[in-house]
């Protein structure tokens, strides 16, 4: 199994460590690797969009010319999960912020998000989190992160915070507003990799 | 609007929310923007940070004068005008400008030498703060001292607005360097270099001792920085640099900062093992700064692509003029500053 870590911009080695992490955790054979050429997009089994910022990786996508490739993947049944950065671009709509700066959405999940919807830097915060995967708590590392303001049809909330969705999924795609590669703990990959 | 959360189960400012903030900018490009205008040109050209200066480098060098934090006013309307981070820099050891700039909701501070240091003594204390800090370093000494004073983010101090890489790489290589034979240390010699980068905090408890004739004054149990007595400090520092050994590199990110000027200087330091890069003086003083800025961000995500760094390098006008390092007195050279 190879697992694409989407390497324009962001947290990818974070990730890339993660993944292989959880494949030991599972005892699947496999890797994880990074990705950001088209030929490459097409050797992969799954895909991870990491954190970073939304609109350089929306732009980079584009300038790789992976944007067709990625969707057509996705759309085909490859599975994608997008974390915080990643998160919005899986998105089908976006708040001013994402418009305002012509971010360009892959447009792949029946969700809306809000950029920088806690705050800044300074607003950015650890949390105990309520998952309808895990039995315990995930620790949530959320940085200058997005949140999911509306879901629709077949996509549904995993995880909230207060009433704010964080966590997102409809069918073999994942969208996640915090950063599990942070969190030293790998449900969240290990989950993605059953997907 | 940001939303509202019950605060009472929040953690804010970890160590860990530091220094992931600094790794969702790798790969990445931070400009230097002196306006609001200039930072949503950066922020479309792809960058994944503005840095809110007063004057780029290359203008302070000309202006000459003691070069401060911005005004608070640009720096709101900076962070008004676009989505992604907004960094700005104090005076080194002021810890009154980082104070105000945590206050306007700026994202990160830059301790910069290429502003006039405010302390000769001490940088920030900067684990009293909640948002995260980058610092300048030359070498192993200086990181290691950032790294032990709480900086989340390194950069190469480079020499700013000179467009001349040659000191950006200098700076590398030391690091890098210094750090392969940091890997091969025992324990004790670790332990005997830590003691040394630990001797700059000395200067001012030196300069007291002798000033009073006190012959008495211990060093080993004197309160120097941030409420330690100096042996806890050199203990840390050596814990700082065990944790630099055991990663065999920098525990956080180090970007390229000081004299990039094209999409090539930009790849070699990544080349060399930066994490992403600053441009100061680079861009707006390029003659096609929009041009110039989407270059440099696809030289760095594309590095190591000889192929995409001439691509991208062809017809990009006139890059800033530059200045040779010999032609710059030592005294005028910023690097020289905060160590």
């Amino acid at each position: 199994m190879k697992i694409g870590v989407l390497a324009v911009q962001g947290a990818v080695s974070e990730h890339v460590e993660m993944t292989n992490r959880a494949l030991r955790d599972l005892g699947r054979s496999g890797s994880a690797a990074v990705v950001r050429r088209v030929d490459q997009i097409e050797g992969i089994d799954s895909l991870i969009i990491p954190g970073g910022e939304s609109t350089t990786i929306s732009r980079l996508i584009d300038k790789q010319g992976l944007r067709d490739s990625i969707v057509k993947r996705g759309q085909d049944g490859m599975p994608i999960m997008g974390t915080c950065a990643g998160c919005i671009l899986m998105a089908k709509a976006g708040d001013e912020d994402v418009e305002r700066t012509d971010t360009e959405l892959l447009s792949l999940m029946d969700m809306k998000v809000a950029r920088n919807a806690f705050g800044g830097q300074r607003e950015s915060f650890e949390a105990e989190l309520d998952t309808v995967l895990f039995e315990e708590p995930f620790p949530g590392v959320f940085i200058r992160a997005p949140a999911i303001a509306e879901v629709w049809e077949d996509c549904r909330s995993l995880a909230r915070l207060d009433e704010h969705v964080v966590m997102a999924g409809q069918a073999h795609l994942l969208a996640v507003a915090f950063h599990p590669e942070l969190s030293g703990d790998p449900r969240v990959h290990r989950f993605f990799l059953d997907l | 609007m940001p939303l509202d959360l019950d605060l009472s189960k929040l953690r804010f400012g970890t160590e860990l929310l530091k220094r992931g903030f600094a790794k969702m900018q790798k790969g990445g490009v931070i400009m230097d923007v002196t306006n609001a205008e200039q930072a949503v040109i950066s922020e479309e050209a792809g960058a994944v940070a503005v840095m809110a200066l007063e004057r780029v480098p290359a203008d302070i060098r000309t202006a000459g004068g003691v070069a401060r934090m911005a005004d608070p006013k640009k720096i709101e309307e900076i962070i008004e005008s676009v989505t992604i981070p907004v960094m700005a820099k104090a005076r080194i050891g002021h810890f009154a400008e980082a104070q105000a700039l945590e206050t306007l909701g700026v994202d990160m501070v830059d301790e910069s030498e290429v502003l006039t240091p405010a302390d000769p003594f001490f940088h920030i204390d900067k684990k009293q703060f909640k948002i995260p800090f980058v610092c300048g370093t030359r070498n192993l000494g200086e990181a290691a001292r950032r790294l032990f004073e709480g900086a989340a983010m390194m950069r190469t101090k480079g020499e700013a607005g000179t467009g001349n890489v040659v000191e950006a790489v200098r700076h590398m290589r030391i690091m890098n360097s210094s750090i392969y034979r940091l890997c091969d240390l025992s324990e004790s010699e670790m332990h005997r270099t830590a003691g040394k980068f630990a001797e700059k905090y000395l200067t001012l408890a030196g300069f007291v001792k002798s000033h009073m004739a006190d012959e008495k004054a211990d060093f080993s149990t004197m309160t120097i920085f941030g409420g330690k007595t100096y042996s806890t400090m050199v203990e840390e520092i050596h814990d700082v640099l065990k944790e630099i050994a055991e990663m065999k590199r920098l525990p956080v990110v180090n970007f390229a900062a000081g004299g990039i000027a094209t999409p090539a200087d930009a790849a070699i330091m990544m080349q060399l093992g930066c994490d992403g890069v600053f441009v100061g003086s680079g861009i707006f003083k390029s003659g096609d700064p929009p041009v110039m800025a989407r270059a440099i961000v696809e030289a760095v995500t594309n590095f190591d692509d000889p192929s995409v760094i001439a691509e991208v390098s062809k017809s990009l006008g006139d890059p800033m003029r530059g200045l040779d390092i010999n032609e710059i007195p030592e005294h005028e050279r910023l690097q020289e500053r905060g160590t």
